[in-house]
């Protein structure tokens, strides 16, 4: 194991705990952690086995290695983008009618209770 | 929870928000022009006394927790509305630019057309330069408008002359309607809702009405708005052209 490959698996040693650690403390949902986790495994396959992951480029006819890194990153980091903006888009929604809830509740509430 | 009075089935819905110098007034002037309806002012987290002012003048007042734009006030009015009973809506704005004289001869337009509780939607559009009364506009904001409403004619089978009004009428249908799919995005809501209406089926009606300069709150944007605006509006209805219809229901009975 080269000193690039420990690097790497040290990096996605500490982002794998910092990630347990915000579940454990409950500041991260689970269904955002799990993301997060998925992509750690991978990583720390190509930091412990080297030359996998030049075989996986060579096999998807990719000629430099680091450029297939690179395309996944992004593409993976567009779909986490994505998927955010509809669930703020969601959220949104949400609070919106909550507070028009909010609004007509608090107008029965002094019909019922006169001040 | 307080019925609607029998003798009462019309609701005057202001939108609100810091005008508290021309609610008092416009609230008056609705009682006298149509003393049978029931005034709802929805104040949208105004900062100066906009919601007593109503109140002193013997309106309803419901109050937003936080601003939600004209769309959220008349969705919060639309249910209001729906949930107890009116058969029909008027919305004029609290800035004093719509006459409340002029809401007899919508509410009329609206008997006509099978009156308030016909089964389908019906929006009637109190229209700001159909003839009556004198209103300058800026010419860039005069274009952009003419070119919503020659579009809007065409999607809904009538000729409209003013679709940016926020004067206008509905019926029992359509309070139902927009209590669920009122737009909330901030100003594009006029044009979104009569799309909305349309593609759901709805009647269109234009009636023309006076229009006042207003008496008070901020004059009308500079012109380079009216582009963006005719930007954003033209996103909107494209979108609208591909978006899947009816629009989905209000998130309660969410995904």
């Amino acid at each position: 194991m080269t000193r690039v490959h420990l690097t790497a698996l040290v990096a996605c040693v500490v982002t794998v705990s910092v990630i347990v650690e915000l579940l454990r403390r409950r500041h991260l949902r689970d269904k955002y952690a799990v993301v997060w986790l998925i992509v750690c495994v991978p990583t720390v396959v190509f930091a412990i086995t080297p030359g996998l992951f030049n075989r996986l480029a060579h096999s998807l006819g990719v000629i430099n290695p680091p450029d297939l890194l690179t395309v996944l990153a992004a593409l993976f980091l567009l779909i986490v983008c994505v998927y955010l903006s509809w669930e703020v888009g969601r959220l949104e929604d949400r609070t919106r009618l909550l507070a028009e809830e909010v609004a007509l509740l608090r107008r029965e509430l002094d019909d019922a209770v006169p001040s | 929870m307080r019925p609607a009075a029998a003798g009462a089935p019309v609701l005057v819905v202001m939108p609100a928000w810091n005008e508290e110098e021309s609610v008092a007034m416009v609230v008056k002037e609705a009682q006298a022009a149509v003393p049978e309806a029931d005034i709802l002012v929805v104040d949208d987290d105004s900062s100066d006394r906009t919601a007593a002012a109503a109140r002193e003048a013997g309106a309803d007042v419901i109050e937003n927790v936080f601003n939600l734009g004209v769309g959220g006030a008349m969705r919060v009015g639309f249910r209001y509305a729906a949930r107890r009973g009116y058969s029909a809506v008027v919305q004029v704005d609290a800035d004093g630019q719509h006459d409340p004289r002029d809401i007899p001869r919508l509410l009329e337009c609206l008997a006509e057309a099978g009156g308030p509780g016909a089964e389908e939607p019906h929006v009637v559009i109190g229209a700001r330069f159909a003839g009556v009364g004198r209103f300058p506009v800026p010419r860039a904001r005069r274009v952009a408008m003419r070119m919503l409403a020659s579009y809007l004619s065409r999607m809904t089978g009538t000729g409209l002359t003013d679709v940016t009004s926020g004067f206008r009428a509905y019926n029992r249908a359509a309070i139902e309607l927009f209590a669920r799919t009122y737009p909330a995005e901030y100003l594009s809501d006029t044009v979104e809702s009569l799309v909305i209406a349309s593609r759901s089926g709805a009647r269109v009606s234009q009636v023309p009405v006076s229009m006042r300069p207003r008496m008070a709150g901020t004059p009308s944007q500079p012109s380079w708005r009216a582009v963006g605006y005719l930007l954003r509006v033209s996103v909107m209805l494209l979108l609208e052209r591909i978006r899947r219809h009816p629009p989905p229901d209000q998130p309660e009975e969410d995904r």
